[in-house]
Order: C-alpha cells, then sequence, then structure tokens
C-alpha cells in the first residue's frame, strides 16, 4: 500500500456496518471512507455512536456485521498481535486526555517510546521534548496530570498520541468543554499535525463551527447511519432537512424538540379525571 | 412466588455471567505470565505496594492477636494445670487458622480494597482503553504484574502474622503471665508438626492470596465506570473476599485434617 501523505486509497473504509450494543442498534448499515492525508470529521447528535465507531475502527470493539478496513487490513480479523501492531501506526487522542496518573507529563510521553522501542534514555528524553515543544508544554514536563487543565491535558495526550510517529490520528471530541483560548490552540494543533506529520485525521465532534472550519471530508451520522458526506461546502450546501437542523442548530425539526409520548391533551385530562376520583 | 423465583434465577444467572466473566479474565491473566519475568521492575514496583505497604497493619494486628491468645489460652490452661502448654496452644492456632485466616481478611481490606479501586478507577478515567490504544496490553502491563504481588505476598504476610502472634503471645504469657520461657519455645516445637500444620497454614494462605487477588483485581475490571460503580466494587471486594476466605477456610479444614 502507498504511504503517499494524500494518496487515492482511502486510509479507513468502512462498509455495512452493523453494531448493537446490547438490544440497542447502533450502527445499521453504516458505510464510509477515510481519505488518506487529509482531516475528516464525523459529525452527528450525541448519543450516535461516535466514539463506538472510534473504537471499532481502533479494533476496541468487534462489528455485529460489516467490514472495517484500515490500512488495508481488516481489523475484526486481526490477530491480536497484528492488531497491537495496527494500533502502532494509529494514535488516538481521548476526550478527557486518558494520561497516566501514575505517572509525570514526560514520562506519559515516553510511555509509548518505552514500551515499543529500546531507545537510548538520552534520545527518548530529546523525543519527548520534541513532542512537547510541539504542543506548547515543554515547561509543563514536570507536572502531574492532576496539575493540568483539561486543554493542557488534551495537548499532552496529543504529544504522547503523536510520539511514535503514527499514519493517523483518531480524534475524540477534542473540542467539547474547552474555552476559546484553548479551543484555538487545539484546532491549529490539529490542523498543524495534520500538514506537517502528512497524517489521517479523524475527528469525531458535534462542534460544527470549528470542524467545518477544518475538515477536508465531512460525514454526518445519526440513526446508525450517514446522513452526509462530502466537502464542508457540499454538506452545507446539499444538505438535507435532517442535516439543515444539525448544521444550523435548529430545536426543532426532522428531530423534534419533544420526547415522543402520548397526546399532550389526553394527558393533562387524564391526569385532571385521576385527580378528581 | 413466580416473582421471587424469577427473582431468584435472575440472581442466579448474573452471579453465572459474573463467575464467567470472572473465569475468563483470570485464565487470561495467567496466560499473561511471563510478563512477570519479563517486566520484573514492575511487579517488584506493585510487591512494594501491595505486600511492603501492608506488612504495618499485619504485624500491629499479629501482635494484639497474639497477645488476646497468649491471655485466653493462659486462663483456660491454668485450670488444668498446663499453663506450660501455652505456646503451643498459640502457635497451634496462629499457624493453622487465625494466620492464614485473619491476614487474609486485612489483606482483602487494605491491599485488595487499593487495588479494585485503582484498576476501577484506571478504566473509568480511560487510561486501559488508551493503554490498548497504545498497542500495550494491560494484561501484561496492569493486571499480571499485580495479580502476582497479591498472589506472593499474602503467604509472607500470613507468615509474618505468625511470627509476631507467637511473639505476642510470649509477651503476655512469659513476660506478664509467668509462664516459663524455655517450656513455651520447647512445647511450641514439640506440637507443631511440619507437615500437617506449617504447610497446611502455607497452602492456605496461597489459596486465600490467589482469591482475594483474584476478586480484587477482577471487580476492578469489571467495575461499572462511575465513581458508584467503583464504590460498588470496592465494596464487593472486601464481602466477597471475606465470603470466599471464610468458606474456603471451611473446605480446606475438612480436606486436610478431616476424613472428608
Amino acid at each position: 500500500m502507498s504511504k503517499d501523505p494524500v494518496s487515492q486509497t482511502p486510509h479507513v473504509v468502512l462498509e455495512d456496518l452493523v453494531f448493537r450494543r446490547g438490544r440497542k442498534l447502533i450502527f445499521d448499515g453504516l458505510s464510509l471512507t477515510v481519505p488518506r492525508g487529509r482531516v475528516t470529521t464525523v459529525m452527528g447528535p450525541s448519543g450516535t455512536g461516535k466514539t463506538t465507531l472510534l473504537r471499532l475502527i481502533g479494533g476496541q470493539l468487534r462489528p455485529d456485521s460489516g467490514r472495517i478496513w484500515v490500512d488495508g487490513e481488516e481489523v475484526a480479523r486481526l490477530s491480536n498481535r497484528r492488531l497491537y501492531a495496527l494500533r502502532k501506526r494509529m494514535g488516538m487522542l481521548f476526550q478527557t486526555g486518558a494520561l497516566l496518573t501514575d505517572m509525570n507529563v514526560f514520562e506519559n510521553v515516553a510511555f509509548p517510546l518505552r514500551e515499543h522501542t529500546r531507545l537510548p534514555e538520552e534520545l527518548i528524553r530529546n523525543l519527548v521534548l520534541m513532542k512537547l515543544e510541539a504542543v506548547g508544554l515543554r515547561g509543563a514536563s514536570d507536572l502531574s496530570p492532576a496539575q493540568l487543565s483539561g486543554g493542557m491535558a488534551r495537548r499532552v495526550a496529543l504529544a504522547r498520541a503523536i510520539a511514535l510517529d503514527p499514519d493517523m490520528i483518531l480524534y475524540d471530541e477534542p473540542f467539547a468543554g474547552l474555552d476559546p483560548i484553548t479551543m484555538g490552540q487545539i484546532v491549529t494543533l490539529i490542523q498543524r499535525t495534520n500538514k506537517t506529520l502528512g497524517l489521517t485525521s479523524v475527528l469525531v465532534t458535534h462542534d460544527v463551527v470549528e470542524a467545518m472550519a477544518i475538515s477536508d471530508h465531512v460525514v454526518l451520522i445519526a440513526e446508525g447511519r450517514v446522513m452526509d458526506s462530502g466537502t464542508a461546502e457540499e454538506v452545507r450546501a446539499g444538505a438535507s432537512e435532517w442535516s439543515q437542523q444539525f448544521l444550523g442548530g435548529h430545536p426543532d425539526g426532522p428531530v423534534p424538540f419533544h420526547y415522543p409520548g402520548s397526546s399532550y391533551r389526553d394527558d393533562l385530562l387524564n391526569e385532571a379525571g385521576r385527580d378528581r376520583d | 412466588m413466580i416473582e421471587f423465583l424469577s427473582g431468584l434465577g435472575r440472581s442466579g444467572l448474573h452471579w453465572l455471567a459474573v463467575l464467567g466473566r470472572a473465569s475468563t479474565f483470570l485464565f487470561r491473566v495467567l496466560l499473561a505470565q511471563d510478563a512477570v519475568v519479563r517486566r520484573f521492575r514492575l511487579t517488584l514496583a506493585e510487591i512494594y505496594s501491595v505486600g511492603v505497604r501492608s506488612m504495618l497493619i499485619i504485624m500491629v494486628s499479629g501482635l494484639f492477636v497474639g497477645m488476646v491468645l497468649g491471655y485466653q489460652g493462659y486462663i483456660t490452661l491454668v485450670n488444668f494445670g498446663a499453663a506450660e502448654a501455652l505456646g503451643g496452644v498459640v502457635a497451634l492456632s496462629l499457624v493453622r487458622e487465625l494466620g492464614p485466616v485473619v491476614t487474609a481478611l486485612l489483606f482483602a481490606g487494605r491491599a485488595g480494597s487499593a487495588l479494585t479501586a485503582e484498576i476501577g478507577l484506571m478504566k473509568t478515567t480511560e487510561q486501559l482503553s488508551a493503554m490498548e490504544m497504545m498497542a500495550v496490553d494491560p494484561y501484561r502491563r496492569v493486571f499480571a504484574p499485580r495479580f502476582f504481588a497479591g498472589f506472593l505476598s499474602m503467604p509472607l504476610l500470613a507468615a509474618l502474622f505468625s511470627a509476631v502472634g507467637v511473639m505476642g503471645g510470649y509477651i503476655v504469657g512469659v513476660g506478664l503471665l509467668g509462664v516459663d520461657s524455655g517450656s513455651y519455645f520447647s512445647q511450641m516445637q514439640a506440637v507443631t508438626d511440619w507437615r500437617e500444620d506449617v504447610m497446611s497454614g502455607v497452602i492456605k494462605s496461597i489459596v486465600f492470596g490467589f482469591v482475594v487477588t483474584w476478586i480484587a483485581v477482577f471487580q476492578g475490571v469489571d467495575a461499572e465506570p462511575t465513581s458508584e460503580g467503583i464504590s460498588r466494587a470496592t465494596t464487593q471486594t472486601v464481602v466477597v473476599s471475606a465470603l470466599a476466605v471464610l468458606g474456603l477456610d471451611f473446605i480446606l479444614t475438612g480436606l486436610m485434617f478431616g476424613d472428608m
């Protein structure tokens, strides 16, 4: 497979994916492709299974049916050894950062290097400082994860995710709960890492404005399938009624404001009737 | 009645499912035990955290239990003019029963609950998921060293408990109540059989160490990833471990000393 950063071969292909959690159907025949070397954003309302999608791509969950290819390998069929080899080529940024709390910032970034390489200590130190410098936190290398703000923890996690120089990074809700300055920093970092390292980036988020601004490819999912996909402009222009509601943040539309229930009138009258008895 | 029966069935199925998950987990942890040797520094750190840091509570408890045994044993034995046999009574009670059982109960409360809470928190904060995504197997990196550390520490702690307990009995029996020092130890030596008494205690403490650590680590992994879930899992560790230790103690005693 070609390693050309922006080659024609998609990095990730999902085909007819069906996934259930208990009795709840999360994905119902979902198909999408993630182009190599680009920023792809998967957006959808809360609870549509966006994080689940990343876990399926990373092989932490297995689909009930359908196929997932990452870099030409079918994830669900890989042996543990090959799955772990594939994971070394992908980084994942968790929403909370998921830093190891018994290590400081430096050791967290050094963790994948120590686990997977036998580099001399001097080289590890230089590599970690370079990764930390890239996210602007070289000065924080001695801090413990508990001393970091949410945004800083995410930046350290990004430094850790790029420590092994992966081909692809999966971002789980990278913008959730950040102040405007930190949000700006994370947006810049995602763009910069994508451009300078030629990575494939997959974001799942529901922050429309930021995501549309930095994405080359946008996929909208809801109710277990793809509602719209294309470039940000294409999705905005040719959007379905559902997508218009989602992108515009309208409170009512195809996704109703009211949770389905019996008639309001009947409910009130029945309640009044019960009180009189 | 039907409701009661269906409730009983549901709870039975729930516990069967838990047992199934726990067994699969144990199997995977045992398969990952080569990491204990390969990553010996990690294992050593865990032995320190699980074993060494439990030493104080084990020693203090052992001392008091031994002292109480000295008192109670003396009060009973002196009625029969057999106060000199105190050493044997204290040693047998400690080595056969109290050493392994009380150590296991304290171990579940001190180290077991800490293991559950630590692993449960790692799960809740997605640290275990993050490790998997960094191609680091938590079974090798986290569970196997902790499991081995608990398994190894428990018999050593039980031995320590018994040794300190014997000294506690000595302080009270010989120091305060006037039993002859020589007879205290010679009686102990005469009645305590290496194979029958000491080994049975060692086997018990190995089994308890295995079971308590298994329960503690599994409860952490199986905890619902919320703060309430962790608190429930920690409680479960202590309760289930205590019941398992006491139940197993009965079975093991029956197997070793009875004609069951």
